[in-house]
């Protein structure tokens, strides 16, 4: 867990330069001819080569089950790079990428597969003339992860001798604390926990990683980001868009296993973890886990007064009638799978004592949006009459991080006239006004920051524990519960029993 | 005379004011309307707020400039003041519009872009911050370009900027465009196209010298070779500038010979031939390749290629490999938005690797 310490000296080319170095790598995709791969993996890399990001070596071994020639996989990621690249590719850039791709068949249970790609893999260096760091990218179903760490263990791939190897592992990180720590078990049984890469493409996001900006590069805040003056804290994402093409993977994971239980509560460390030291990847993740450690692990009884879960029946959304989760394609009409989930989690420690922190999630919800609010309690005596107004609120700070990332204040503000009337007005600040340059894609971050051993944006085995250490119970309660599952209108703010979690006085904030 | 505001501004999607004979006060607040003009159509359109940039160019040359400031992406400036610059003009004469890419959707945001376009003569020269100042956004960043140089328009208007954008390259003499470059640092931060144009070249010197035991390397380095385009000579210096400021070489002043500069630098007994040359053949500006060789019989080579620079090692054993870099070249235009983009970075190594450049002048 702890970094590899380094007293390397410095580059002193690198000074100033945006793009740092990345070592010469060969990128092992496994699951290669998925969505994944197809749709986010090809696109990102095209574009990192189009950026001259990518390690002035590079090469791409695709891995997947079907039988075809590197030629026939060429033309497959072209075609993928043509589709799905937020630019329209370079000619010459992706004719040269395309021409350092080869491509490995077989299943992933088959010891040939390794030998064959270890053979690959020793060419490149060949032709190299040195060795070159590996990254093994798991991109398949779960259930694969353990078989193709061990097999790259069997077949001595694990290390390399003047040279990394380090394995990026897709989400979901099993689906239950008991499977997360089987996997930790035997992915650590492979490799060092500097080698393993966690994917949670949310912390690729420039969003998730401008509120650190947000929190610690601003002085105005932090008197106030505590117990003394924060009254509570929404985090919602929420999705205007039914399941679509995911039938498959979202009825067997839902919205806990889908989106709170990773993405969420990275959220809610980002916005209750103490300032890191500085920001290397262990510092920023040690403070992430004492976050996670300070919730406690929620009890059977308690759990249905802090959480809630359901399922979207038929609606409206965007002015069309659309059908329910049950009758949806490619889900079973019994299915128990919850498409809304929402929690009241409580970080007990000193600063966060009794602030309840809500997390919300669903999809077919009233609009796509995903924001952190946080509540700021009211002020202790009102000077002011309310009649005729709209009534004095307590401040709020709105983190939005999606679809129009920035920052809006609820103030307070006199409504011009005679008298003395409060109404709130909001003073906004948006991202994309403030500055010249788009985001990168999450995926391209993910890709270099993995290739180039930053894990600061990676999620360390125990973190990921820790995070099931509160989602499993809640789990295990909930899809034991007898009785329907409540249901909310396609097109609405959630189900109704989402209040029932609520402390008294406090209420939703409005999708 | 202004005419007036409300008949002439227009609908979508560009909202255009123009006025002759008019005022800087009656252009901001031209600006003022048309911004207001676009929210209140489309509630979802914000004016951007990241750069203000001011161009001084000459009247004949405004389209030219126009075109290259359109090419530039994403990097548009938020409000952009194009002071067309016509010795004989004694008018004040303004042309505003305020645009965005799109009309956004319900829940979305859209950029609103402001450009201003004042016509002025020679004898408005020694009032040109009273005429910008109004039209620049308060506490925004404010870069200052004058592509057709107007050293006086630039003195004058330094005072509103904070940033000045420069390309050596321009300058007939590279000598002159070395020590004004120098002269301009002194009083604002200055983005240089032609550092811009080597950063591929610096990012990749940087990485074939990353590993430990290249690193080791680099106190070692015994020459250095660039081959440049004729009118690129500033680049070389600067590529030159860079290694000897960041390895903490001494440089003293090259000696020219013809097309070829030569001279040594180097540190506690490591001594560096340079050389610099000129490649005739390349149709393009900036570098044509970079070799640099070590005691221990290392070479590098990068030179350009198709899809990317063109590297080429030789090991201490003698063995030459050869492969591509991969890199989408970024054409002049991408290289200005570059510009407009680094403006608002700092890059700390572009000052010490021009201060060595001026030290190697001849």
């Amino acid at each position: 867990m702890a970094a590899v310490a380094t007293t390397e000296p410095q580059n002193p080319l690198t000074a100033g330069l945006e793009r740092l170095p990345v070592a010469p790598t060969t990128l092992v995709i496994f699951g290669a001819t998925g969505d994944l791969a197809r749709r986010k993996l090809l696109p990102a890399l095209y574009n990192l080569a189009h950026d001259g990001a990518l390690p002035e070596r590079f090469h791409l071994v695709g891995v997947a089950r079907r039988d075809k020639e590197h030629e026939h996989y060429r033309e497959e990621c072209e075609q993928s790079i043509r589709q799905f690249s937020r630019r329209t590719p370079h000619e010459d850039v992706l004719k040269r990428l395309l021409e350092h791709v080869r491509y490995v068949p077989g299943t992933f249970d088959d010891a040939s597969v390794y030998s064959r790609l270890e053979g690959v893999l020793d060419r490149f260096e060949e032709h190299a003339g040195e060795p070159l760091s590996r990254a093994f990218y798991l991109s398949t179903a779960p259930s694969f992860f353990p078989v193709i760490v061990e097999a790259l263990g069997k077949q001595g791939l694990d290390r390399h001798e003047g040279a990394e190897v380090r394995v990026v592992i897709e989400k979901p990180f099993g689906a239950s604390l008991a499977e997360a720590r089987e996997l930790n078990r035997r992915v650590l049984g492979v490799f060092e926990e500097h080698q393993v890469f966690r994917i949670d493409h949310y912390l690729g996001k420039e969003t998730v990683q401008n509120m650190m900006a947000f929190r610690f590069a601003n002085g105005m805040f932090e008197p106030l980001w505590n117990r003394n003056y924060i009254d509570q804290v929404q985090i919602t994402a929420a999705e205007d868009i039914g399941i679509g093409t995911r039938a498959g993977y979202y009825d067997h994971a839902g919205a806990l296993r889908d989106l709170i239980q990773n993405h969420m509560l990275q959220l809610l460390c980002h916005v209750a973890m103490e300032p890191p030291v500085s920001f290397t990847a262990d510092e920023v993740r040690n403070e992430k886990v004492k976050v996670l450690q300070s919730i406690e692990e929620p009890i059977p009884e308690e759990i249905p007064g802090m959480a809630v879960r359901a399922q979207y029946a038929a609606g409206h959304a965007g002015g069309e009638d659309v059908p329910g989760y049950l009758e949806e394609p490619g889900i079973p009409p019994d299915s128990t799978t919850e498409t809304f989930a929402a929690l009241r989690l409580e970080v007990d420690n000193w600063r966060w004592a009794g602030v309840p922190f809500y997390l919300r999630t669903g999809k077919r919800l009233a609009r796509k949006v995903t924001e952190i609010a946080v509540t700021l309690k009211p002020v202790p005596h009102l000077a002011f009459s309310q009649d005729g107004s709209l009534g004095v609120l307590p401040n709020q700070l709105i983190l939005t991080l999606q679809p129009n990332e920035g920052v809006s204040l609820r103030l307070g503000a006199k409504i011009p006239g005679s008298r003395m009337v409060i109404r709130p007005v909001h003073m906004e600040f948006l991202y994309g006004t403030a500055f010249l340059s788009q985001s990168p894609e999450a995926y391209e971050r993910l890709i270099t920051d993995a290739m180039r051993g930053d894990a600061t944006l990676f999620t360390r085995d125990d973190e990921v524990e820790a995070q099931w250490r509160i989602c499993d119970p809640i789990l295990r309660t909930l899809e034991h519960t007898r009785g329907p599952l409540s249901q909310y209108e396609a097109g609405s703010q959630g189900p109704e029993e989402a209040t029932d979690i609520l402390l008294p006085e406090q209420s939703w904030r409005a999708i | 005379m202004a005419r007036d505001l409300s008949s002439a501004v227009q609908s979508r999607p560009d909202a255009v004011w123009s006025a002759e004979g008019t005022t800087p006060d009656a252009i901001e607040a031209a600006l003022r309307e048309l911004v207001k003009q676009r929210h209140g159509e489309n509630g979802g359109l914000a004016p951007a707020r990241a750069l203000n940039m001011i161009a001084f160019v000459e009247s004949r040359y405004r389209g030219e400039i126009a075109n290259r400031l359109a090419g530039v992406g994403r990097y548009h400036a938020s409000r952009l003041v194009v002071l067309s610059y016509d010795p004989e003009r004694t008018r004040l004469d303004a042309r505003a519009v305020v645009s965005s890419d799109d009309d956004p959707a319900e829940g979305e945001l859209g950029l609103l872009r402001e450009r201003v376009t004042v016509e002025i003569g020679k004898r408005h020269l020694d009032d040109l911050v009273t005429i910008v100042d109004p039209l620049v956004v308060t506490d925004l960043a404010t870069l200052l370009w004058s592509p057709h140089g107007h050293p006086e328009a630039v003195d004058a208007l330094l005072e509103l900027a904070q940033t000045v954008l420069v390309d050596s390259l321009d300058d007939p003499s590279w000598r002159e465009a070395i020590g004004r470059a120098c002269e301009l640092r002194s009083r604002a931060y200055v983005v240089d196209l032609a550092w811009l144009r080597s950063t591929p070249w610096r990012e990749r010197v940087a990485a074939a010298f990353d590993s430990q035991a290249m690193r080791a390397e680099l106190e070692k380095v015994e020459t250095v070779a660039v081959r440049h385009h004729p009118d690129s000579t500033v680049a070389a210096m600067l590529l030159v500038g860079w290694l000897a400021s960041r390895l903490g070489w001494n440089v003293s002043p090259l000696s020219a010979n013809g097309g070829v500069l030569t001279g040594t630098a180097g540190v506690d007994g490591q001594k560096v031939a340079v050389r610099l040359e000129q490649a005739p053949e390349q149709e393009v500006r900036g570098l044509e390749s970079v070799a640099i060789a070590t005691a221990t019989g290392r070479r590098l080579g990068l030179r350009r290629g198709t899809g990317g620079l063109r590297a080429r090692s030789r090991d201490a054993g003698g063995h030459e490999r050869e492969w591509t870099i991969l890199g989408a070249s970024r054409g002049e235009s991408g290289i200005l938005g570059e510009g407009i983009r680094q403006s608002l970075l700092r890059d700390p190594t572009y000052g010490p690797a021009l201060e060595a450049a001026e030290a190697m002048t001849p």
